[in-house]
């Protein structure tokens, strides 16, 4: 047997310990079934993937982003509203949660002091908020924002709604992001004389963005796949032309999914199916990125 | 880590330092953006409860909590909200008990089995699952679970509907395990290893130190994660929506179809029930009643996290 290096965490020494160690019967059982456990949610995955992509096969073609929905005939029917209004709406609700998200996570981190009540406040509610069901912020955008504001059924509206909804899941993350850069850096700056703004945004920001980055992209892609709030905020009408600026009606991919599979006709079931096809290669484009992104540019300390 | 920070500035200079307005504003300007999300659950309390206190000028509270009819759009109208109470219970329970075993499971060989690469495949799948919009686990009950449960599994006389409360249950017991397993897991890797170590070390089994010292050290933690999955399938909206049925409902027979709260606050605020009227606020007062419930479960939550953190 070739000489082993010196194991070098906890881990590893438990590992080398049992790893002569016979496995009992009943441990071999219970080490199965945890692992089956886990297959399930695999195996889940692969089947609903399989069912979605062959139930929709057949209308995989140009039609689905060339055409606009029809409610009479499958055939002539299209997503292009859909795409075009979700890519809005994704646009808007990125301008608003990204900027907003990272200048309260900065609050937090570098800011606040963590003992005082306003702080307490502050980080309770954001983690609630992360837990609220999205269908209240449906309520919240109906309520305030398309009535009491007055800016009706729009791409707006939708957008300040979804911002709303991911607001916590971007500070979570880049509060994270910003966490996880060494405190000897802001103490190396600061000992230069530099102010707290000017090392935040010097040495701590740039350190962080890459974190920042993946975590708002998979928070905005949450708000893509999202359905249940717009359907309170008027994206359930059919909308036949695409959305031209932030006050238009529109509808997004994940609404004109469940209209089409509401319909009890096969071929709309199966448009249904093709759409959820372009919504998850969608949602994969934009997990690649955020992945890509923590791969190539993070930072270890 | 904010506190040494502070001390580190206030011994930065010995003269005390002229106050740089620049620095406030932007302090303030941050402080504006945190509270952006005070301002948002302030919003939801508003945008909630005003118009179900006026429902409740209506409708008498007690007849709104304890009237086992829902049918506001029947007339004689009835706002009894038993029945979708009762529909959220069943489906959140059932997929409760799908998530419970396969989360915890899941948490325990990813913290306690798993090699460091093993569970560098594996935790991503998890977060896949996460990442799959609710609209499209809800075609999936309806397109493929339901018909399995219609013409494969033998129920004799007693089919399930088109429509049932066991679908639904199904895939989201299955939607909401990467909440549960990664939130247990969490709670789990930060046991301390003198805890395991000290467990081997009187001959216990991997297993035994799972289940006996790991298990019981990450409690609170774990119970956190149940508690949050809870939350997530009571207000779980696109599942029931779509697979469950849009009938309110008072049974306990999943197999029957069902409307839950979520599912009639989709139905009714996506264009049913006419602006302006004693019906459309009952969307706000069920509202009221789920984010109620939710906040009650989520606070509950946070509290026990904040406790194994402060213990390990």
């Amino acid at each position: 047997m070739a000489l082993l290096a010196p194991p070098t965490n906890d881990t590893e020494i438990a590992a080398r310990l049992s790893a002569g160690a016979r496995e009992r019967p009943l441990d071999r059982v219970f080490r199965y079934a945890l692992l089956a456990s886990l297959l399930i949610a695999l195996a889940f995955i692969l089947i609903l993937l399989a069912f979605v992509l062959v139930k929709g096969w057949d209308r995989l073609d140009a039609r689905l982003w060339q055409l606009q929905p029809s409610a009479r005939f499958a055939e002539k029917s299209g997503a292009q509203s859909a795409i075009l209004g979700t890519l809005w709406v994704m646009a808007g609700t990125a301008a608003l949660a990204m900027p907003l998200g990272i200048a309260a996570a900065i609050y937090l981190e570098e800011y606040g002091n963590a003992k005082s009540r306003l702080f307490t406040i502050i980080e309770v509610n954001v983690q609630n908020l992360a837990a609220v069901p999205s269908i209240i912020y449906g309520i919240l955008g109906l309520g305030l924002i398309a009535r009491a504001l007055g800016l009706g059924f729009t791409v707006a509206t939708a957008s300040i709604t979804l911002a709303l909804l991911i607001l916590p899941v971007v500070i979570i993350a880049s509060r994270e992001a910003i966490r996880s850069v060494p405190q000897e850096i802001r103490f190396g700056s600061l000992a230069l004389g530099a102010t707290r703004w000017q090392t935040t945004w010097r040495q701590v920001l740039p350190a962080a963005i890459p974190g920042m980055a993946t975590g708002s992209i998979l928070a905005l892609s949450r708000a893509i796949g999202e359905a249940a709030p717009l359907l309170l905020l008027g994206a359930v009408s059919f909308i036949r032309f695409n959305p031209d600026s932030f006050l238009s009606d529109y509808t997004t991919l994940p609404i004109q999914i469940y209209n089409w599979i509401r319909d009890p006709r096969e071929e709309f079931q199966v448009l249904g199916a093709a759409t959820i096809v372009v919504l998850l290669v969608l949602l994969l484009a934009m997990n690649s990125v955020a992945i890509l992104i923590r791969n190539r540019f993070q930072k270890r300390w | 880590m904010t506190q040494t920070l502070t001390e580190a500035a206030a011994g930065e200079s010995l003269r005390r330092s002229r106050v740089r307005w620049g620095e406030r504003t932007i302090e303030g300007g941050l402080l504006l953006a945190a509270l952006v999300s005070v301002a948002t659950t302030v919003g939801i309390v508003i945008a909630l409860f005003v118009p179900a206190i006026a429902l409740f000028e209506f409708v008498p509270f007690t007849d709104f909590i304890t009237g086992t009819e829902w049918a506001p759009l029947f007339e004689p109208p009835s706002y009894g909200v038993v029945p979708l109470v009762t529909a959220t219970l069943l489906i959140s329970l059932m997929a409760m008990l799908i998530a419970t075993p396969i989360g915890l499971a899941s948490a325990m060989y990813l913290s306690e089995y798993a090699r460091p690469r093993a569970r560098k495949t594996l935790k991503p799948i998890l977060e896949v699952l996460a990442g799959i919009p609710t609209v499209v686990f809800g075609f999936f009950a309806l397109e493929f679970v339901t018909p399995i449960l219609r013409n494969v599994l033998p129920f004799g006389g007693d089919l399930p509907e088109i429509f049932n409360a066991l679908s639904a249950a199904l895939v989201m017991g299955i939607m909401i395990v990467p909440t549960v397993a990664s939130l247990a897991e969490d709670a789990m890797s930060a046991v301390p290893n003198a805890l395991r170590q000290g467990a081997h070390a009187l001959g216990a089994t991997k297993r035994q130190v799972t289940i006996n010292v790991v298990f019981p050290a990450a409690l609170s933690g774990i119970v956190a994660a149940l508690v949050l999955g809870i939350s997530r399938a009571v207000g779980e909206t696109m599942i029931v929506a779509i697979a469950a049925g849009n009938r309110p409902n008072l049974s306990w027979n999943p197999l029957e179809g069902m409307q839950t709260m979520t599912g009639y606050i989709a139905q009714a605020g996506s264009g049913d029930v006419p602006v302006g009227t004693v019906d459309y606020d009952t969307i706000f007062a069920v509202g009221a009643l789920l984010f109620l419930a939710t906040l009650v479960m989520n606070l509950v939550s946070i509290r026990l996290v904040r406790r194994y953190r402060q213990v390990y």
